[in-house]
């Protein structure tokens, strides 16, 4: 029989004049073009096709439609290839994943024989105590726990991002399906029609293959939705998960599909399940369903001899597909005391196979080295449905097909949010309550019989097309399609006193592990899962979940309904996690001068989305004596700093005052045009959010600067809150569009003043001034401000022209000096005037009075976003306060970085949150938050460093540098800036 | 991924916009006792119900009110803030 091919069969899906040579565990092997990896092997002969996860137990086609995880496998690059599902490729390189020393020989199989030391939980108490030996314990897990070896020189080529649209999804291609996807596209949707395997078809080709009308139908449907303009095609495809507004993965080989859908139909049919009894894992054991999809797919000959278990009338179906592939039938052995009631039974009788009614099969048996099957042990059911080995008959056979029921391929409808209940007619879950826009038909709707099937498609495809306004009709109920008797048994388990009867093969569960696991307590289906692993391998328990619950429910002498089911979560099958990675994509800001920055020899840094030059590099220099360069520029000459990333604000309108009254903690009523003053925001609880500088320049004109991080934030809450208050006024963020460096130092009035057509005397434009001027030919916006605690000038202009303006400020500055100076020496310098910095000072709960800017907060007004908080904070003693911390003049011990910890004994009291190790004031110098009762200026704080030792700190009273504010005043005497 | 409907710019993938939290109304502070105040600022109301939410279109700046069903997530309705 080996590489030997039945005659074509109907829909097969192989091309028989391409061989398609491969190797598997270093064999040399043939298939055919079309052929899967778990075909082509069944072909060869090769029945041994993996080992199991934990006994290491031979393992072969199953299911052939990768429902278990049987046939997984390595190409060396690859790992955890399924079988079923992947297409056979010409020199292929195959190894079985889960073994030592290849799948014939492995070393691991001896496992098995201490499994009576392995009990279900056995690594939660086995690897428990003693703690200390559990590194050693998890590199031993490590090395038998999971499936497939990662290759560590394979690179992953980036995986493409596809996105579609369409009306309705209809998922998979039997004839529910087909007809759905026909009746919407007809009815003028836009229809894209998802299968998982690589023909459409479903069951029609491997469940209906001996039926010609079966073919007829489907060849028609099949070509009217190909040649159909309004429908896309998309096989070897699978949906992995569903999520809100029918927005849904699809992945197929290449990449994953961003899917959005109107409505959904999900037509994903049922899962066949298997049987539990001894040794029902051997190679040779399989669905039935399997046996006929290696016929009709791939017309290979599943066994020579075999014997069919069956439950229902789909059994049949397949024992005469058996007989017609040349399989001689033993046996049919039927659960069913009364057997087979339709004309079926009596065809396979005509094949010469006897009919055992009310049995079952007991126990495969095994061929020597339990390879492969070598007969069936049958025996007759009592009363109670349990098996009575005393009366067995043996019965030779090299295949067991088991087809006692189905259970909804009910995943991804889960997903969908789509509610079931247990039918007791059905033996099986059905939809009970649907979300909107989603329908299910055919066999996952409990609807068997082929025309039934049908029209059940095309009401879905209606009751869509209703949905989406394009067809007024009244559906078809769903009760009255669905069958009437069960296709499933209710409990197909056969315990076996001494051989495993596997329950799931994925984790090797067997009837016992959950025996023992419901005695130790664990009785509910999610805490059983969770225990004993049910469910949880690589097929998320499309064969083992119905059965686990059967079990489960007898074991606490409960329904079905009231055991209840796990939940499904994406992705219905693994996914490659490149098909899942995104491409790094982060927003990034450059300001307008940003080339000229870099070209300076800027360092730059993030600053939220913005790059900010840190300090400008100079050779043979440090970073520290880079950034103390720059200061002391400013504080002597004069520094020039690129502000581009301010959130700047306009804020117009009749109504702007009294908006900013109510957003602002100051009084802003009486501030005059040209004039600007410092503001405060805080939110409903009172705490500090956000600061700026805001200047009236008209009437009902106000230019707000506000943080950089800040900007969007603040701009969006103003917008809400004028909406509420239903105030006429226009905020516009014009953060992006406005540049604004700032030009500070003794000498920057007369560096600004040669590029500027305005007076910029202190009489003309003093401390917290503002004005409109022209600034190098440039409109510009001109504000007096102190933030590094020297005479300064921020600049704001169009960002077009801030390279223009930048550069005509530094050579006009260049008889005085001047330098570009970066975030550092801007954050030193301000540390040194005690300046805070929003977010960087304060945390997500500081309020205005601990952070020592209770002078801010205006007492007169009747309202302000946060005032009736801070009036409730104001009543009660502050829990910490915001104080300076220094060192002496030369200190040169070992320094805090900022969030080290002020301690007191065992007891933290602060937080450093600002330091300078080094400043133009020739000691160390800082910030931090501590406990009222560590304020006073001069109390030693003790700061706990990285390295668990302590330093002292003295609280000093802020700011450091110029406390009377000289460096603003108008000079009493000799003239500034030389 | 979400859709949502914005009432200016049609529907549009929730990473287009910006949650605001729950609509409460505010008192008159200067009416509200501390433990009143304190429940206007700090609660939130997370039971099962329709709920109105305030939610912010980045691209054209558009606040309006969103009625969801947080049982269900399901958004019933998108109005401009005033309207009803």
């Amino acid at each position: 029989m080996k590489g030997q091919r039945l005659p074509p069969q109907v829909g097969e899906w192989i091309d028989r004049d391409q061989p398609i040579p491969f190797r598997f565990e270093d064999e040399r092997l043939v298939g055919l073009a079309g052929d899967v990896i778990s075909s082509a092997l069944w072909a060869n002969d090769v029945r041994m096709t993996g080992r199991s996860f934990k006994y290491h137990r031979p393992r072969g086609a199953y299911s052939m439609a990768g429902h278990d995880a049987n046939t997984m496998l390595s190409d060396g690059v690859r790992t955890n290839l399924r079988g079923d599902l992947t297409l056979l490729q010409p020199e292929m390189d195959l190894h079985a994943v889960n073994t030592a020393g290849g799948v014939k020989g492995d070393r691991l199989r001896l496992i098995e024989r201490f499994s009576k030391l392995m009990p279900v939980g056995f690594y939660y108490k086995a690897f428990h105590k003693p703690r200390w030996l559990f590194p050693f314990h998890e590199r031993q897990m490590r090395k038998v726990a999971g499936l497939g070896r990662i290759n560590p020189d394979f690179e992953s080529a980036a995986s493409p991002k596809d996105y579609a649209w369409c009306d309705v999804l209809v998922v998979g291609s039997g004839p529910s399906g087909l007809g759905a996807a026909r009746t919407a596209a007809e009815a003028g949707l836009t229809v894209m029609i998802v299968e998982q395997e690589p023909a459409l078809g479903g069951s029609l080709v491997w469940q209906h293959g001996r039926d010609e009308l079966a073919r007829q139908q489907r060849l028609d449907h099949v070509r009217a939705l190909q040649k159909h303009p309004r429908v896309t095609i998309r096989t070897a495809t699978t949906v992995g998960g569903v999520y809100a507004d029918h927005w849904i993965a699809l992945f197929d080989d290449m990449r994953m599909t961003k899917l959005r859908a109107r409505a959904v139909v999900l037509a994903t049919g049922a899962i066949e399940q298997p049987a539990v009894f001894g040794h029902n894992d051997v190679p040779g054991v399989m669905l039935a369903s399997a046996a006929q999809r290696l016929v009709r797919h791939f017309a290979i000959q599943p066994f020579e001899r075999a014997v069919v278990m069956a439950a229902n009338s789909h059994a049949y179906e397949a024992a005469l597909d058996l007989a017609q592939a040349g399989v001689q039938l033993a046996a049919v052995v039927d659960l069913r005391p009364e057997g087979e009631p339709s004309g079926l039974a009596g065809q396979v009788e005509d094949t010469g196979a006897r009919i055992l009614t009310g049995s079952s099969v007991f126990e495969a048996r095994r061929s020597a080295g339990g390879k492969t099957v070598s007969g069936a042990l049958l025996c007759p059911l009592d009363r109670q449905g349990r098996a009575e080995p005393s009366k067995g008959e043996l019965m030779a056979c090299d295949g067991i097909a088991v087809s006692v029921g189905w259970a909804p391929n009910a995943s991804v409808l889960s997903q969908a949010g789509v509610r079931f209940r247990y039918d007791q007619r059905l033996q099986q879950l059905v939809p009970d309550e649907l979300p909107r826009g989603v329908f299910v038909c055919g066999r996952a709707n409990g609807v068997y019989e082929l025309s039934a099937q049908w029209a059940d498609g095309s009401r879905c495809g209606q009751e869509a097309a209703r949905h989406l306004r394009v067809l007024s009709v009244d559906p078809t109920p769903v009760g009255s399609l669905r069958d009437e008797a069960p296709h499933s048994h209710s409990y197909p388990i056969f315990p076996h006193p001494d051989h495993k009867d596997f329950v799931d093969l994925d984790e090797d569960l067997h009837v016992t592990d959950f025996a023992n696991a419901h005695q130790e307590g664990y009785d509910s289906v999610e805490l059983i899962k969770r225990y004993s692993t049910v469910g949880m391998g690589p097929s998320q328990g499309k064969l083992a979940n119905v059965n686990s619950v059967r079990i489960l429910a007898r074991l606490n002498g409960r329904s079905i309904e009231e055991t209840g089911t796990t939940t499904a979560r994406p992705f219905y099958q693994p996914v490659p996690l490149r098909h899942l990675a995104g491409r790094r994509f982060h927003p990034l800001r450059r300001t307008a001068i940003h080339d000229w920055h870099a070209e300076q020899g800027a360092v730059f840094v993030h600053a939220g989305d913005w790059l900010r030059p840190e300090y400008y590099a100079q050779d043979g220099a440090s970073r520290e004596d880079c950034v103390l360069s720059e200061a002391t520029r400013v504080r002597r000459q004069v520094g020039l700093i690129d502000l581009s990333t301010l959130g700047k604000l306009i804020v117009q309108g009749p109504d702007a005052v009294a908006f900013l009254e109510r957003i602002y903690t100051g009084r802003f009523a009486r501030l005059a045009v040209g004039k600007s003053r410092y503001g405060v925001v805080v939110d409903e609880s009172g705490v500090l959010v956000d600061d700026g500088v805001l200047a009236r320049l008209g009437e009902d004109e106000f230019y707000a600067t506000v943080t950089s991080s800040g900007a969007a934030g603040q701009h969006r809450e103003m917008l809400r809150w004028a909406l509420i208050w239903g105030l006429e006024v226009c905020i516009v963020n014009a953060t992006g569009q406005l540049a604004a460096m700032n030009v500070a130092g003794p000498a920057s009035r007369a560096v600004l003043q040669s590029l500027a057509d305005v007076d910029l005397s202190d009489a003309e434009l003093p401390y917290q001034g503002a004005t409109r001027a022209s600034v190098a030919g440039v409109e510009a916006t001109i504000m007096r401000v102190g933030f590094v605690g020297e005479l300064g000038y921020e600049v704001h202009i169009p960002c077009w022209e801030s390279d223009h303006v930048w550069r005509a400020i530094l050579a006009a500055g260049s008889d005085y000096g001047i330098a570009p100076f970066g975030v550092e020496a801007q954050r030193l310098l301000r540390l040194e005037k005690g300046h805070l910095i929003v977010g960087h000072d304060t945390d997500a709960l500081t309020h205005p009075l601990e952070a020592g800017m209770g002078w801010a907060i205006s007492r007169k007004k009747r309202f302000f976003v946060g005032q009736r908080s801070l009036q409730v904070l104001a009543e009660r003693p502050l829990k910490r306060t915001l104080v300076g911390i220094r060192w002496p003049e030369g200190f040169a011990g070992d320094l805090p970085e900022e969030c080290h910890l002020v301690v007191d004994g065992e007891s933290i009291v602060g937080r450093v949150t600002s330091i300078a190790h080094r400043s133009t004031l020739g000691y160390p110098l800082g910030m931090a938050f501590v406990d009222p009762g560590f304020s006073k200026a001069g109390t030693p704080l003790t700061i706990r460093l990285s390295d668990g030792s302590t330093c002292t700190a003295q609280v000093a009273v802020l700011p450091f540098y110029d406390p009377e504010n000289l460096r603003q005043q108008p000079p009493t005497s000799g003239d500034v800036g030389t | 991924m979400k859709i949502l409907t914005c009432p200016v710019n049609g529907p549009r993938p929730i990473q287009e916009f910006a949650f605001g939290g729950e609509v409460r109304p505010m008192s008159d502070p200067a009416d509200l006792t501390d433990e009143e105040w304190a429940d206007y600022v700090f609660h939130r109301a997370g039971e099962p119900a329709l709920k109105r939410e305030w939610w912010f279109h980045i691209a054209s700046g558009t606040w309006f009110i969103a009625e969801r069903d947080n049982v269900t997530d399901e958004i019933v309705r998108t109005y401009l803030w005033g309207d009803r």
